[in-house]
């Protein structure tokens, strides 16, 4: 299995910055860094990275179980993370998310059918100052009211579409 | 995310650098002290570096306030394996979101807080551990290492002084524990976020089963300004044996939530309501968690208190990340009760009994019990699996579960004898969603 | 000579060597510190909480079972804060732990029973659901319960450290934790059983023993395994007159609590449906069951027809059967039946072993040795495969003691993992590629060399020549099969050796001179197959089969008397390092006899005084005849294992070779193939190497 020459480039960085004998070092990343580009830690990628680093794919499943953003489904295009831990609760969290779930019409963990949005309950990210928080893949949102996410829904759903056209 | 200006009450040590324009690149850095201090620590022993940390009262940032001076006094001097330094950047206590600011804009400050404790234990490698969700402050370190080695402070014989360091950032991929040092070092390995057995602690066996120096962001960002200007220097902003300024983030029903840099001791009344321009929508104050969702809450008026650790430990709580979450009179407590186990819950490694069991246990009653479903017999329930978790578990997960359990159902049991007989949660406005 | 670090434990002043787990101490002191995932001989974990204890000067109890002693220590484990702890330990447990004791196969010998009964928190306060996943199959012989599971990881441990498989981990977080197997579907590994004895609760049941019946309804005999010739002890659970499960949770004998697949659950052979229960008799070409009168008075007469002829006899013996019928039945042909033609399928050349180390003392390992050794050389044999106790010792050895392990095999094996050096040499070359050894060998403080069939003949000799110019003391194992092969050679099932290597008067024909058509007139064969791959007696011969199944030898044989499992006869056996223990019935044997009461039933009929043939009279005769066996039988009942002495003028045996079966985990001979458990897990045809 190859990945795109950026993951490549990164994982051979990954695998340089560990000591002579420690590939091992390299898993967690590197199952995160596929993970981006594939869509999720599938059986195809444990064999992948079993061969690479050379830890068997007993090991990588004990591992790659463990971390909760390691996931073994693809998630949506727009995988939306809403933190309803404490600052992100007294500040409406846990009601953005209710909302997310209605706007979206999917649950925790759920991906919408067109495979666009995916939704996901998380805990603290570490935008408590900047409550309700949420990320969009990697990208926070700060201070999102209802009528905000609803506008970063439209958002993405024209930049995909832009996208789509190009 | 920063307000436009700091506030009049900040004493601007670790923050100085935000506000100046680029300020992340080595050029904003090097026009303003940046590689000073390390320059300065080239020339000075080893020893006298952790000396010099020593004065300072520096203590970890993290949480858990140890002594810097003396963890780094811990590595062997000598010794046939390499060293490593290793920064804690896994930010994962509910209510703390400083780090992250140091990394968005001070990277180099970082960098040569790291490079220091290297030339004071003679390590040759080091590893920031970057929680997976701050993929964006990896990019930014990574930039600013790339920086850093160009310029010559990174890599072989730096600045012509014969010594040698690497530095690379590791990326986490979503687990609390492993902020814990032990269980961060086994994720750095490539293995589950599970603590280790200590003795032996890190200092002597920590990364790869090497020494280690591993501490948290804002503790290596406080090492630069010490050994310029002096651990004394450093140590007379705070207060005895607390040493310096340090990050705390105000969040939650506060009228202008955000990261302050306030000097050690600051009184936490007057950090809710000058700093933060007091209680939003002039409610009133009802509860306090002074340093992160692990430590035990304060009713509001335990808060005229002084924000060191020695201080806060005394009034039953913990100064811990310096998370300070604010609750108004519209909170219902037993619902953040309920939240905060959930956390725990969810997040505990699983590897040791009480923990595993007691945080499943102690979440499940209190949802139970905000929704309307608690027995009388619960509250005293839920302090006693607390006082059974507690001192009991493999690493402070446990009591970072325990002790907030038993602080609500002390501290608020009125409010958790209101919520029995299936009656509806008296905060209503608040949706019941746990 | 470092001192020793005194502490005081309930008052109790306790000295124990420096490094000694608090646990440890207590239990010298007589103080028994309750712990699941503490597991002597496993690396240290401190999950489960139960020992926590209180140690003045610290403010937190302390785990005892990750506390080393140090001087002046003063622990404390019987106050109300440590009861406390204890108690809430169990709790937590119990919260989702199944109240599955009904139909649990753990009930009655459950640890976690035990401690709910002895710490309290026998009511459960836990009014929440409890989380459940349903029971895996790993395996046909590992059933997994996630519910019941306490997480202790003994089972990761002792897979991993112990047997060195490591199919075993641990996945998800939280109390979403689980064991897993290996593979995606289950388990691939030794199906040892370990992991299920080790588990203190009902998590892993095995897929042989599970619902059967309760460890109060069984009657537990000790037994040693009748399998490989490391001599394992196992408890067999008989219930009704059946074999149930083997296991040995008390770590008797000389495997400790090791057993592999054959030792826990290959006893099914006893109750295969093919066992023979009655004398067959060849009529009109086809063989048909016939009353023991009857099927002796056809034996009688062919006998004494062709001893009144001068007609040759051809006796081949067994690798399985006990030290005393081994005896009797080379006296029975020696002095009975005026021959020497008597031979065993030898496994490995323990004759020339005996014959170079002579009667030096100290020259054979025990068992324990290869624990203790400071070095051990394995040569040419998968340990892992064919001898895992000997496989076990050397792991364990290198896990508590930093044994180093010295590997000459042709392909890769367990020990390579644990090895300081490993060698790759073609068949034949082994014993070169010791000699180019020779420098770091002599560096060791001791060594025990190990060596199978591939060592024979005169390179015995060299090889023991070469342990000699060592210069460090050096001690052997020779390798052979079975249970008893090692009593088969020591009792002179040998054409030209008598018991104890003393030589034979006039050397009789090896097995595969018997073999040859019209070589003997009479092929009597006691426990053995050697017509497997030939099908078609030597023309002519009488043959005349005493064994449990209708093997290929039994079909081409005149005469088949059914004879006794290992499981059903009292006696001795002597395992591959010489050491003897001692076998008792488990289960009765319907219709058949033990080898020893037939050749007492055939000695009466052919007029032959030849002494008593049962166990005991033998054994007396052993004991003051046969060089090396006067040993007390007090020593070998009681489970002592006492080892053969030293043997004065042994010689090697110059007729016929050895050839080891190649047996791996999961073949064991032709008794193997009457092993339905074996037959169920063998995922690939024996390969003598796995890697």
């Amino acid at each position: 299995m190859r990945f795109s020459a950026q993951v490549e480039s990164k994982l051979e960085r990954l695998l340089a910055s560990c000591p002579p004998g420690r590939k091992r070092a390299a898993l967690v990343p590197m199952l995160l860094f596929i993970q981006d580009e594939v869509g999720a830690v599938t059986p195809e990628v444990v064999e992948e990275v079993s061969r690479r680093l050379e830890v068997t794919p007993a090991e990588i499943e004990e591992v790659a179980s463990y971390y909760s953003m390691l996931r073994r489904r693809p998630a949506g295009r727009y995988h939306i993370q809403i933190c309803t831990n404490i600052s992100c609760l007294l500040m409406g969290g846990a009601e953005l998310f209710e909302h997310a779930c209605r706007k979206l019409g999917i649950g925790n963990h759920g991906v919408s059918e067109d495979g666009l949005f995916s939704l996901e309950e998380v805990e603290c990210i570490g935008a408590c100052c900047w409550a309700p928080a949420l990320q969009v893949n990697y990208d926070f949102h700060h201070a999102v009211t209802p009528e905000a996410f609803d506008r970063l829904i439209e958002q993405l759903r024209q930049s995909s579409a832009a996208e789509r056209r190009e | 995310m920063l307000h436009p200006e700091p506030h009049p009450l900040e004493v601007a040590v670790l923050t100085r650098r935000f506000r100046l324009p680029n300020s992340a690149s080595i050029q904003t850095y090097l026009a303003h002290d940046g590689y000073q201090a390390f320059r300065k620590a080239l020339e000075m022993s080893p020893d006298g570096i952790i000396e010099e940390v020593k004065k300072s009262n520096l203590r970890g940032r993290g949480g858990a306030g140890f002594p810097t001076g003396l963890k780094w006094s811990f590595v062997p001097r000598q010794s046939p394996k390499p060293k490593y330094i290793v920064a804690n950047a896994d930010e994962g206590e509910p209510g703390t979101c400083k780090d992250r600011l140091l990394m968005q804009y001070d990277p180099h400050a970082l960098i040569e807080g790291m490079l220091i404790a290297a030339r004071a234990v003679g390590a040759r490698a080091g590893y920031i551990y970057v929680r997976g969700e701050y993929r964006y402050l990896i990019e930014i370190l990574d930039g600013a290492i790339e920086q850093a080695r160009e310029r010559g402070f990174l890599g072989r014989n730096i600045l012509g002084s014969g010594m040698d360091f690497d530095l690379y950032t590791h990326s986490g991929a979503g687990s609390y524990e492993c902020g814990e040092e032990s269980a961060l070092l086994e994720s750095l390995e490539g293995k589950r976020g599970v603590p280790r057995l200590r003795p032996p602690f890190p200092a002597t066996a920590g990364a790869f089963g090497c020494p280690t120096v591993l501490n948290n962001v804002e503790t290596f960002c406080a090492v630069p300004p010490i050994v310029l200007r002096g651990g004394a220097a450093f140590a007379a902003l705070g207060t005895p044996r607390n040493g310096g300024t340090r990050l705390f983030a105000i969040s939650g029903h506060v009228r202008r939530p955000g990261v302050y840099e306030l000097p050690m001791g600051f009184n936490l009344l007057r950090m809710i309501n000058e700093v933060a321009g007091g209680v939003r929508e002039g409610r009133k104050l009802k509860a306090v968690i002074p340093g992160g969702s692990s430590c035990p809450v304060l009713r509001a008026e335990e808060c005229d208190l002084a924000m060191d650790f020695d201080s806060v430990a005394r009034a039953g709580s913990m100064l811990g990340s310096g998370g300070v979450i604010v609750m108004d009179q519209t909170t219902c407590m037993v619902r953040v009760a309920a939240r905060i186990l959930r956390f725990y819950a969810q997040e505990s490694c699983g590897f040791c009994v009480p923990c595993r069991e007691g945080t499943a246990w102690l979440a499940k009653i209190l949802a139970r019990f905000h929704g309307g479903e608690g027995r009388a017999e619960d509250i005293g329930l839920i302090a006693d699996i607390a006082h059974n978790i507690l001192g009991r578990t493999f690493c402070p997960l446990g009591d970072a579960a325990a002790m907030p359990a038993a602080a609500f159902v002390e501290k608020f049991r009125e409010e958790f004898e209101a919520h029995l007989g299936g009656k509806a949660c008296p905060f209503e406005e608040v949706a019941a969603h746990v | 000579m470092s001192e020793l670090v005194k502490l005081t434990i309930d008052g109790q002043v306790v000295e124990v060597e420096p490094g000694t787990l608090v646990i440890e101490a207590a239990k010298r002191a007589g103080i028994k510190i309750p712990s699941f995932c503490y597991y002597e001989g496993l690396s240290l974990a401190g999950a489960c909480r139960m020992c926590l204890v209180e140690v003045e000067k610290a403010p937190k109890l302390q785990t005892a079972c990750t506390l080393a002693a140090v001087p002046g220590m003063v622990v404390r484990t019987n106050t109300p804060r440590v009861a406390e702890a204890r108690k809430a330990m169990v709790e937590f447990l119990l919260t989702n732990h199944p109240l599955d004791c009904p139909v649990c196969d753990k009930g009655g010998e459950c640890e976690l029973q035990d401690m709910a009964f002895t710490y309290g928190a026998a009511e459960s306060r836990y009014r929440e659901a409890k989380y459940h996943v349903p029971e895996r199959q790993w395996s046909p012989v590992v059933y997994y319960d996630k519910p019941r599971c306490i997480l202790c990881y003994r089972c990761v441990r002792v897979c991993e450290e112990g047997m060195g498989v490591g199919a075993l981990g641990v996945i998800n977080r939280g109390g979403r934790s689980e064991i897993a197997p290996n593979k995606a579907d289950g388990l691939e590994c030794d199906e040892c059983g370990a992991c299920i004895d080790i588990c203190p609760v009902g998590a892993l049941t095995s897929g042989t023993y599970r619902y059967h019946t309760r460890p109060w309804e069984m009657r537990h005999v000790g037994a040693i395994c009748a399998h490989c010739a490391d001599g394992c002890k196992t408890t067999l659970g008989v219930y009704h007159d059946q074999i149930i499960r083997g296991n040995n949770r008390d770590r008797s004998g000389l495997n400790g609590e090791f057993l592999c697949i054959k030792g826990r659950y290959a006893a099914d052979f006893v109750h295969h449906a093919e066992r023979l229960t009655s004398p067959l008799v060849r009529r009109e070409g086809r063989l048909a069951p016939a009353s023991w009168a009857e099927a002796l008075g056809v034996i009688q007469a062919r006998f004494e027809e062709v001893r009144r002829r001068g007609g040759r006899f051809g006796v081949i013996g067994s690798n399985h059967t006990t030290n005393e019928e081994n005896y009797y039945l080379q006296k029975l042909a020696r002095q009975g039946l005026g021959t020497n033609n008597i031979d065993h399928h030898r496994t490995g050349d323990v004759p020339a072993l005996m014959a170079a180390i002579g009667g030096r003392p100290g020259a054979a390992a025990r068992m324990e040795d290869l624990y203790q050794a400071a070095a051990v050389l394995v040569v040419g044999s998968d340990a892992a495969q064919q001898h895992p106790l000997i496989s076990w010792q050397i792991r364990a050895n290198w896990r508590h003691h930093q044994g180093r392990v010295f590997v000459v095999t042709r392909g890769p094996v367990r020990e390579d993992r644990y090895a300081v050096r490993v060698v790759r040499a073609e068949p034949g070359g082994e014993l070169e590629a010791v000699f180019g050894l020779r420098e770091e060998l002599a560096g060791e403080r001791d060594l025990v060399v190990v060596f199978g069939d591939a060592i024979q003949g005169e390179n015995v000799a060299r090889l023991v020549g070469f342990g000699d110019s060592l210069g460090i003391p050096v001690k052997y194992v020779c390798l052979v099969d079975y249970s008893n092969s090692r009593g088969a050679a020591d009792m002179g099932l040998l054409p030209d050796l008598k018991p104890g290597y003393q030589p034979a008067e006039e050397a009789g024909i090896s097995l595969e001179e018997m073999l040859e058509p019209g070589a003997v007139d009479v092929l009597w064969v006691v426990g053995a197959n050697p017509l497997k791959n030939a099908r078609r007696a030597p023309d002519g011969a009488f043959v005349l089969v005493q064994e449990m199944f209708l093997t290929e030898t039994a079909q081409a044989a005149d005469v088949v008397l059914p004879a006794a499992s290992a499981y059903e006869k009292s006696g001795t056996v002597t395992n591959v390092c010489g050491e003897v223990q001692g076998i008792e019935p488990a289960v009765s044997c319907a219709g058949a006899k033990t080898d020893l009461e037939i050749f007492g039933l055939l000695a009466y009929r052919l007029g032959l005084e030849l002494g008593e043939a049962a166990p005991e009279a033998v054994w007396r005769e052993i004991a003051a005849s046969v060089p090396g066996y006067d040993l007390p039988r007090a020593e070998i009942l009681a489970g002592a294992a006492p080892q053969v002495r030293p043997i004065a003028g042994a010689r090697a045996s110059r007729r016929g070779k050895a050839a080891s079966a190649g047996d791996t985990l999961f073949t064991s001979g032709t008794l193997g193939r009457y092993c339905g458990i074996l037959g169920a897990v063998a995922e690939a045809p024996g390969a003598l190497y796995r890697g």
